[in-house]
């Protein structure tokens, strides 16, 4: 329970952070997308941002720690660039790019109670139960 | 891009960064979005109840940010019926591809992942390219 109230919390800084940066608004998105409109790059800023932070704190982690914990840190994920991977990608993006909606921002937009955005959510959890039912084995 | 936004930007990327951070140092856990939503489906993981301790943290981030004054409605860019479409499309392929915006994106690229490179450098083009054809063929 204590531990639950700590992710608790992780999660709502995640989304506080999709909200300040403007991320959780499709129309920001799909303006930060479009690249021969009226171009807004300021998304662009969140993944820079994002990644400074988390990359710094590994950084200053690993410099702390000793290597088996280092080895604990970095789970283990298939080296491989397939086709797997490239279609997969491919596929979210032709649907983030349709709805201006990825994964977490589609969550937090859940409260405002908008039919659009239960029929995305409802929609990608068909899709990640289509693929568990259809490729058992990957 | 404006001084307001682009500093909304860098201040929500960061708290993104720091929540990534804390969930990976202090439980081991990597903050990708679509992975841990999708844990939720059947065949169900081990040890699943921190998926939803982190994604109602999630959700309930637009609430408290409508308490501090912050306007969270998401401004939906398409139909029900197109969203839905959009949804199967991102969730499908967020799992053949083995991540998303979050799992690749932030936390894949700020581990130096090639894999995470090149499936950012992927969904990115192929979500420009759908937005293109959408806002500017169509």
């Amino acid at each position: 329970m204590k531990h639950g109230l700590i992710i608790f919390c992780y999660g709502l800084l995640f989304g506080l952070g999709l909200v300040i940066a403007g991320m959780s608004n499709p129309a920001k998105v799909v303006a930060f997308l479009d690249v021969a409109g009226a171009w807004d790059p300021s998304l662009a800023l969140v993944m820079a941002s994002a990644l400074a932070t988390l990359g710094g704190a590994r950084h200053w982690l690993h410099r702390n720690t000793d290597a088996a914990d280092r080895e604990q840190d970095s789970c283990p994920t298939p080296a491989n660039i397939d086709a797997r991977l490239i279609g997969g990608a491919a596929i979210f993006g032709v649907g983030w790019g349709i709805s201006g909606f990825c994964p977490g921002p589609a969550l937090v937009g859940l409260s405002a109670g908008l039919a659009g955005n239960y029929a995305f959510v409802g929609a990608m959890l068909a899709g990640f139960y289509l693929f568990k039912r259809l490729h058992r084995n990957l | 891009m404006d001084y307001p936004s682009a500093l909304a930007a860098i201040v929500g990327g960061s708290l993104i960064g720091a929540s990534a951070a804390l969930l990976l140092f202090s439980y081991k856990h990597t903050a990708g979005i679509s992975g841990i939503a999708a844990g939720l489906l059947p065949p169900w993981p081990a040890g699943n109840a921190w998926r939803v301790w982190f994604l109602a943290g999630l959700i309930a981030s637009a609430p408290l940010a409508k308490l501090a004054g912050a306007d969270p409605v998401p401004e939906l860019q398409a139909s029900p019926a197109l969203l839905a479409l959009a949804g199967l499309l991102v969730g499908y392929g967020s799992r053949l591809g083995g991540g998303c915006t979050s799992g690749h994106g932030v936390c894949g690229i700020a581990r130096l992942s090639p894999r995470s490179l090149v499936a950012t450098l992927t969904f990115m083009l192929s979500a420009g390219i759908t937005v293109f054809l959408i806002r500017h063929w169509l």
